[in-house]
């Protein structure tokens, strides 16, 4: 976790400094620099319109991390009021809530990604949307049942036992109690939505190609690999594996961390 | 069944003990009975469910249209779209239905369905059913050698690393499957085309024959082996994790510490205790990524120029082409709507405590 933890922190502070410290703007075209090997003048070499891809690759990976972190919240919060709805209202509600719930899981994401950004296309708000509808089913799973063995616990009766009312339950107890769960969530679906933001923009729905993503820039990669390119996919795919895997590992370890699997307070 | 008579004197024992060879064999023939009628019902209620899916995602897919920007005459004209007089445009957005409601194209849409007309794709400058006739093949081949690939390698390799777990081997292994995981299948498309093709030259970069060459076998499996790996390999840490997963806990059970006790020896006991009660598990986890399966399948054919039908749904999307999108979105989820019934069916006719409400 540490390790992963560490890793994560260069990252962002490459993503942060290293365009605002360059102070040039990465969309700046020059022909006469075009695909430059990797020297001490451009770290990772330059794109085929002669961008230094040190710095490109700096705010595609800024771009990126904003969009998922954009799509994580998103799925989240329709997870966790989805979650919250179908735990406590028990009975019919929940039945057809969660079934509905499998429908949507059951559907190839990228797919519908695919069709929502097509329609919409070169659309930010499009890309966020397609992503975060098509992936709160998990995050409502896991609140749901939190919800449901969060409201027999004895504190939940003691606080019903003391007057507090419904929604005092809800915003006071219960919502609080599931919340280690959300952010959990939203850390685990962080590398998912760099991958779908990245693989949207990578098919050509998703960002315009001037714009710097992680997705944008592989997608150049294609066409200068035939060129000799290596440093093309070499650089941003290498940041986009470092950044997703360290991600995922310091979300597994913040579940172990924030989550333990508790025995029952009725069993102390 | 010949019912065996009590003899006067003897109903007692031959009723109340439930160890009686012909009462322990009725139970056993009416509780299978159930049990298949219990899976019978799970899959009629599934296959009940997928229509109103197909319905709604097909309505929502209309409805998408019709609220975007895109204008399908563009779609529809291209160039021409410049120089149609306006009149003109009205008269073939006429013919075209596209004066109607959304609603009321989806319907249209539906009846043909129904009828066995898919339409034309325009993208294509072909019948749906051509289109589908022609590459649906080939996406079949790619993908089926490379889910036989990945099952396979899962099994082989997620045996042996948990045979040995919390070893060198079984680290490596974990490890491999974490960084393959955080990898997209594009990334590792295009790193296979720079290592295996540019790099070693080994592997053809891309299509289903050579330039102008006619599809024999010889090509044909030349041209599939790259595609084909990186889709398996993809595939490959989910499936494999997993069955290292239930294969390590399945080695802590009772079962096995009986079958050491016995004195059973130990690839007996892997093959014949720990295997079998791993394999459920696994069965559900390949019905489980059969939709990242298709995605994969989408990727890995446009970045291959494979001429299947996954690839044509990024084509289709990206002409706005309704008609093939439409199909292909609807056939996409009706076979992973498919493929995880059938694979919930076959891990609840392996493992006889799961139930069958889900």
């Amino acid at each position: 976790m540490v390790v992963a933890g560490a890793l994560l922190a260069v990252v962002v502070a490459y993503a942060v400094l290293v365009p605002w410290v360059a102070g040039v703007d990465d969309r700046v075209t020059d022909y006469s620099s075009a695909r430059l090997a990797p020297s001490l003048e451009n770290l990772f070499g330059t794109d085929s319109a002669g961008r230094d891809l040190f710095v490109r690759i700096a705010s595609a990976i800024r771009t990126s991390l904003l969009v998922a972190l954009a799509c994580a919240l998103l799925a989240t919060v329709i997870g966790v009021v989805v979650g919250t709805t179908a735990g406590l209202a028990g009975g019919w509600v929940d039945r057809i809530v969660m079934r509905s719930t499998d429908a949507v899981n059951a559907l190839p994401h990228l797919l519908l990604g695919i069709v929502i950004v097509a329609m919409f296309r070169g659309s930010l708000l499009a890309v966020v949307l397609s992503i975060a509808l098509t992936h709160w089913t998990q995050v409502a799973r896991i609140i749901r049942s939190e919800i449901l063995s969060l409201r027999h616990r004895p504190y939940i009766d003691a606080a019903i036992l003391a007057g507090a009312g419904r929604r005092r339950v809800i915003t006071g107890h219960l919502i609080p109690a599931a919340a280690p769960q959300a952010l959990i969530a939203v850390v685990l679906l962080l590398p998912h939505a760099v991958w779908h933001e990245s693989t949207l923009s990578f098919l050509g729905f998703g960002l315009p190609p001037h714009e710097a993503s992680l997705g944008t820039l592989l997608e150049e990669a294609r066409s200068s690999l035939l060129l000799g390119g290596w440093w093309t996919l070499a650089f941003p795919a290498g940041v986009l594996v470092l950044t997703t895997v360290c991600v995922a590992v310091f979300g597994t370890s913040l579940r172990t961390v924030l989550a333990p699997p508790q025995p029952s307070e009725l069993r102390l | 069944m010949t019912t065996v008579r009590p003899r006067p004197g003897e109903e007692h024992t031959r009723v109340a003990v439930p160890g009686t060879a012909a009462v322990r064999r009725r139970a056993r023939v009416s509780r299978r009975g159930e049990r298949r009628r219990d899976i019978a019902r799970m899959i009629g209620r599934r296959l009940l469910f997928m229509v109103p899916v197909v319905l709604l995602v097909s309505l929502g897919l209309f409805g998408a249209a019709a609220i975007s920007p895109f204008d399908p005459l563009v779609g529809y004209l291209g160039t021409r779209y410049m120089t149609t007089s306006d009149a003109d445009k009205a008269i073939i957005a006429e013919q075209l239905g596209l004066a109607e409601p959304w609603y009321l194209t989806w319907w249209h849409w539906l009846q043909s369905l129904l009828s066995g007309d898919l339409g034309a794709s325009r993208s294509f400058q072909q019948p749906v059913a051509q289109v589908l006739g022609e590459r649906l093949p080939w996406t079949l081949l790619l993908v089926g050698t490379a889910l036989a690939v990945a099952i396979v390698v899962a099994l082989g390799v997620g045996m042996l690393a948990a045979m040995r777990s919390g070893g060198w081997f079984d680290r490596l292994v974990t490890g491999a499957c974490i960084v393959i995981q955080g990898t997209p299948p594009f990334v590792m498309a295009l790193g296979a085309i720079a290592v295996g093709a540019l790099g070693m030259g080994l592997f053809p970069v891309a299509g289903l024959t050579d330039a102008g060459a006619d599809p024999t076998v010889g090509q044909v499996a030349r041209h599939l082996l790259l595609p084909a790996a990186v889709l398996a390999v993809t595939q490959v840490p989910w499936l494999l994790l997993s069955v290292r997963q239930s294969m390590v806990s399945s080695a802590s059970e009772d079962f096995v510490a009986g079958a050491v006790a016995r004195g059973v020896p130990a690839p007996v006991i892997t093959r014949r205790h720990i295997l079998p009660t791993s394999l459920g598990p696994f069965a559900n986890v390949v019905g489980v990524r059969l939709p990242e399966l298709v995605v994969g399948a989408v990727l890995v054919e446009e970045i291959f120029s494979w001429p299947g039908i996954a690839g044509a749904i990024v084509t289709s999307a990206r002409d706005l082409d309704l008609a093939l999108l439409a199909t292909l979105t609807v056939g996409t989820t009706l076979v992973v709507l498919l493929g995880s019934l059938l694979a919930d069916v076959v891990v609840a006719l392996l493992d006889p405590r799961v139930s069958t409400d889900g």
